[in-house]
């Protein structure tokens, strides 16, 4: 079966006004068909840059990012991924609904099959009664749902998501944690997820990929043994289970000395 | 809907209250009021010939010549335009004078929004183009309107295409969209440059190419940055065709009619004001119809934000 994403002996090294600065070297990663991996890392360790590069959002200085066996710029133009970011980033002059239907509608879908697929993706984000309120009418949880739901509009099989939940309250984190592993559960695509909040990964993911700053690289993948995805539920975080993966996930970040923090890692 | 949904719901935002909008109109009315009442109070206590300091006149003449009493303005609104038989009332004269300009200036607006917004496309599209335009565009504004009135004029009447010949108010017209396409050039291009980069980027992950982003993204968000722009260009025109009317000498227009009462004011001095207060209205007639454009627009100036 070909690799959702394939990442080969990359550097990306950007040239700014005080000289080049090397983001990532040398960064290996793969990501199967349905699975779902965070990046983590402090601030500056390149992980929103090697899901760019995945996006085609920035071209990598060398090596390869292939993404359905294409490369990542041919995906991006047969949209293979759904994007959201830590903005919601909704057009704040379309209603809910418009907003999902934007990707939709740029592919030139009938209108009919559009307002069908719109409102199963309402549903599935469970925004039900909001399709016809605008973006200021809501509040910042419920704005990423409606990014989630555009992001998967077109049935991507691959969903990139850059720190979504960064902005949002531990409540409501939490909540859309839950419905997050439930969606991907439903839909059976892989996600490829950027986060600081060591906890966040440890819940959501199959594998926690521990990056290290200057320069970005990938330090240890940890696989997470907490059961499938899909079957994972609240009660998992009082579980002690969780608590030795955070901690594996936590020893990686501090370089096996448990007593420095990494700056810019949140460990609640 | 989950309960916890329901939680994180705000409360539909608060709608723009009837009462400010009265208290601005009322406030507006004060205005002008004022103004009228530090008229009269100069005309009455200013000195009758005025205040000269060596060759410089600082203080005006507060003679009935100078400075008509408000309500002989207004009185004379009502009288005939002139003591011949069947002579119109002052005021039907300035209405239909005014509606002439107020066609013209209309004429002049759409093609000053056509040709403004085209140029901010064009500097939107390619970078070049920008910095080669921009500096034109704004130098076109510094050109003394009354200098090129009458060439406007005299190449416009050796214009002849077939059976269409050119007619002295397109010149005016013309004139009118020199001043108008102005705000439309310059507030186009910075509102279709004003899209987040978060935006633009989701655009291209949807392989959206120019035109579709100009589409769903790039005019819309255009919208709150075009309301003013078009709103200072039906100004500007109006200022274009009153000046244009009077330097190509255009007949039946208010700009006509401001120069030909200004040189009977030594005979009817009140009769002076009722072009200029025409033009004032014609002016607020303008920027209030687009106004009114922009409340079909409403949707295109909320804000993302969270509440």
């Amino acid at each position: 079966m070909t690799n959702a994403v394939t990442v080969t002996g990359v550097d990306k090294v950007f040239d700014t006004k005080a000289g080049q600065v090397v983001a990532l070297t040398e960064v290996d990663l793969t990501v199967s068909p349905g699975e779902f991996v965070s990046l983590i890392g402090p601030s500056g360790c390149g992980k929103s840059t090697l899901l760019r590069l995945i996006a085609d959002l920035e071209t990598p200085t060398s090596g390869t990012v292939e993404v359905f066996g294409t490369s990542a710029h041919q995906a991006r133009l047969d949209q293979r991924y759904g994007i959201a970011f830590q903005q919601a980033g909704l057009l704040p002059w379309r209603t809910v609904a418009a907003n999902i239907a934007l990707p939709l509608e740029l592919t030139g879908m009938p209108k009919s099959a559009v307002a069908e697929r719109v409102e199963e993706l309402i549903a599935l984000v469970g925004l039900g009664d909001f399709g016809d309120r605008f973006p200021d009418q809501l509040s910042g949880g419920m704005q990423q749902r409606v990014a989630i739901a555009r992001a998967l509009a077109k049935k991507p099989e691959l969903l990139l998501m850059d720190e979504p939940f960064g902005a949002l309250d531990e409540m409501t984190r939490e909540y859309l944690q839950t419905e997050l592993l439930r969606i991907a559960a439903e839909t059976g695509a892989a996600v490829v997820f950027v986060t600081h909040s060591i906890p966040e990964a440890v819940y959501l993911s199959d594998r926690v990929v521990v990056m290290s700053p200057r320069p970005g690289r990938i330090a240890e993948v940890v696989p997470m043994s907490l059961g499938s995805t899909g079957s994972r539920a609240d009660d998992l975080r009082e579980a002690s289970t969780f608590f030795e993966m955070i901690t594996a996930v936590r020893e990686v970040l501090h370089g096996g000395s448990p007593a420095t923090t990494a700056r810019g890692v949140e460990n609640r | 809907m989950t309960d916890a949904a329901t939680l994180l719901v705000p409360p539909r935002r608060r709608r723009a209250g009837r009462g400010a909008r009265l208290r601005a109109a009322v406030y507006g009315l004060l205005g002008v009021v004022a103004l009228a009442v530090v008229w009269e109070l100069y005309k009455w206590l200013g000195p009758v010939d005025g205040l000269v300091a060596g060759d410089v006149r600082i203080l005006p003449r507060t003679s009935d010549l100078a400075m008509p009493h408000v309500w002989d303005m207004i009185a004379r609104m009502f009288e005939p335009v002139t003591r011949a038989e069947g002579a119109r009332v002052l005021w039907l004269e300035i209405v239909l004078a005014a509606s002439l300009t107020l066609g013209i200036a209309a004429a002049g607006w759409v093609v000053g929004v056509v040709v403004g917004m085209a140029f901010a496309l064009i500097m939107q599209r390619w970078l070049i183009a920008e910095s080669a335009l921009l500096p034109w565009i704004v130098l076109s504004q510094t050109v003394p309107l009354i200098a090129f009135a009458p060439l406007v004029k005299s190449w416009g009447s050796r214009i002849e295409i077939g059976t269409f010949e050119w007619q002295d108010w397109m010149s005016v017209a013309v004139i009118a969209s020199y001043l108008a396409f102005f705000p439309v050039a310059v507030g186009a291009l910075r509102g279709l440059q004003a899209p987040d980069r978060l935006h633009l980027e989701l655009l291209h992950t949807y392989s959206a190419g120019w035109w579709p982003t100009l589409v769903h993204l790039r005019l819309p968000a255009a919208v709150p940055f075009l309301l003013p722009a078009l709103r200072l260009a039906a100004a500007n025109a109006v200022v274009g065709a009153v000046v244009a009317e009077v330097s190509t000498g255009l007949q039946g227009g208010i700009g006509r009619l401001v120069i030909q009462y200004a040189g009977q004011a030594s005979g009817d001095p009140a009769k002076a004001w009722a072009p200029i207060f025409g033009a004032i209205a014609l002016g607020l007639i303008a920027a209030g119809s687009v106004a009114l454009l922009g409340l079909l627009a409403k949707n295109y100036r909320r804000t993302e934000g969270a509440s």
